[in-house]
């Protein structure tokens, strides 16, 4: 039986809930890495994961973190991929007195082979925590926790026996993430994974060395479901889409009509919803109404269509994208920090995405760089730019011609913040009270 | 100017300022205020390979300094 060294009853009870725990998943690390069967040469603390669970649970009792964040480690030459953490109580919890994290570039599509991933583990069990979030909101592999010393040497195997490289972080180029695309889904407007993996070869030193007044993101999602949410969290989003009419198939719409298909491919089926209504379910549901039904054959209005998808996700054997495809590029959305949360801005309609990709690079990717790094203000996104500056100068740097499709509504806020009187305490703090449990 | 003036000129300045150990990119380029963005960006960091500046890095923003000069190297035992 495994010992721990700290008592964790607040933390705990997560585990009491129906869902898998992340407090069971550190327990189960701490108790292989004591136990040890296979012999493995821990280098970094072999306690940490105690320490880990120790930490959190005093952080729960005092309602405030105990982790510092940021600091100058990293690998020689790389200004992003590692981000410092230290603990404020190291005396306390020494396993996880320096607990950096490391990002690594995930494989386009989040395809790997078990042995590929066996490897990965093996290393940072040795070099590392053993623990991992996969995949963390940047899309990265996350390796979390280990000493500064361990950095380079992760760094070494990672590239020399794994083939793999360290994602961004900082000021950087972010390591750019996309959905599977045509490996998988018949949806996929390009081929997100060829181009996701040709930016980020092309953009190496972007993604390696600080560049920019703050982080930069391109997202690549293959058709407008935006499996990998591009339109909300990149500067740079790529959607996929076509300029043709979607292909219709006329006896499979009857055959949903009918009953014969299930709608959505099954999808909601654990409920009955009655019989498959395409008036009310489809067409009445088209955000433009370019949508007609008389009862034997369905019509779509081309140019009133956004390529919402909703037609499509529901009746998918009857209705598939244009033939004639490429992707719109929005840009400037983020999360909330400054000015709040913003969507990404359509700058480009339709555009081919065929290789080397060039006409995407050169017109569209860096001269909005240029402009960027030359007039962004330190930690400002470039949505924040195009607010601060206009849509005009964004059209007058890129060259693009305006059209009705850039528009600036709908736009939704999801975020809701806390007000200062709705906090204990408001927003100062004692900073002799706060010495009293945290180290400088 | 040439480039081993443009270094000499960033390491002299970053030695004048006072309070601040850290500095931003962009407070680079006001260094440097003929050259393009680009080519001020490309030799900080090739100060940081030559080992005269450092990263430092919060993790969503990146910060560049004297090698070793400032309180988190101090923290850190690193200086």
């Amino acid at each position: 039986m495994v010992e721990f060294k700290h008592k964790t009853p607040l933390i705990d009870q997560l585990e009491t809930g129906p869902w898998t725990s992340f407090v069971s998943d550190i327990k189960r690390e701490h108790e292989s890495r004591m136990e040890n069967p296979k012999g493995i040469d821990y280098q970094f603390n072999q306690e940490c994961c105690d320490d880990l669970l120790g930490v959190l649970e005093l952080s729960y009792d005092h309602g405030r973190t105990h982790w510092k964040h940021g600091g100058i480690v990293g690998v020689f030459g790389y200004g992003g991929g590692v981000i410092g953490r230290y603990c404020d109580q190291p005396e306390m919890f020494p396993g996880v007195a320096h607990f950096h994290t490391m990002r690594v570039n995930q494989p386009m599509g989040h395809y790997y082979k078990t042995d590929y991933l066996e490897q990965l583990m093996d290393l940072w069990e040795r070099r590392g925590s053993g623990l991992t979030n996969m995949h963390g909101a940047t899309g990265d592999i996350i390796f979390l926790g280990t000493s500064t010393p361990q950095l380079e040497e992760v760094f070494y195997e990672l590239t020399h026996n794994i083939n793999q490289d360290l994602g961004g972080s900082g000021s950087n180029l972010r390591t750019p993430s996309d959905c599977m695309g045509q490996s998988m889904c018949e949806y996929a407007c390009y081929d997100t994974q060829e181009f996701c993996y040709n930016m980020t070869m092309e953009y190496q030193d972007e993604l390696h060395r600080p560049a920019f007044p703050y982080k930069f993101k391109f997202k690549f999602d293959g058709c407008p479901n935006c499996c990998v949410a591009a339109i909300a969290r990149s500067d740079l989003s790529f959607i996929g889409t076509w300029r043709d009419d979607i292909r219709i198939d006329q006896k499979a719409v009857k055959a949903y009509v009918g009953g014969e298909l299930k709608p959505n491919a099954g999808a909601h089926a654990g409920r009955d919803w009655g019989a498959f209504d395409i008036q009310k379910e489809v067409i009445g549901l088209c955000p433009t109404e370019c949508m007609s039904w008389d009862g034997s054959k369905l019509e779509i209005n081309t140019p009133e269509c956004t390529r919402c998808m909703h037609c499509i996700n529901v009746m998918p054997r009857a209705l598939r994208v244009g033939l004639d495809t490429g992707c719109s590029v929005l840009a400037g959305a983020k999360a909330p920090i400054l000015d709040g949360a913003q969507m990404g801005t359509l700058i480009v309609p339709f555009i081919k995405v065929e290789e080397p990709y060039d006409e995407i690079k050169e017109k569209v990717v860096e001269p909005i760089w240029d402009w960027w790094m030359e007039e962004g203000k330190n930690r400002e996104r470039l949505g924040e730019l195009i607010k601060r500056q206009g849509m005009q100068k964004l059209l007058e740097v890129t060259n693009f011609k305006a059209v009705p499709q850039m528009i600036k509504e709908p736009r939704s806020n999801p975020y809701v913040f806390w007000k200062e009187d709705e906090v204990p305490g408001g927003w100062k703090r004692d900073i002799n009270e706060f010495r009293k449990h945290h180290q400088r | 100017m040439d480039e081993e003036a443009t270094k000499t000129l960033i390491v002299e300045t970053l030695k004048k300022k006072k309070g601040k150990s850290k500095f931003y990119l962009k407070d680079f380029y006001k260094m440097v205020p003929d050259e393009k963005p680009r080519a001020v960006k490309n030799l900080v960091n090739q100060m940081v390979q030559e080992e005269t500046l450092e990263y430092w890095s919060s993790g969503s923003t990146t910060l560049i300094g004297l090698k070793g000069v400032g309180k988190q190297a101090a923290a850190d035992g690193e200086d």
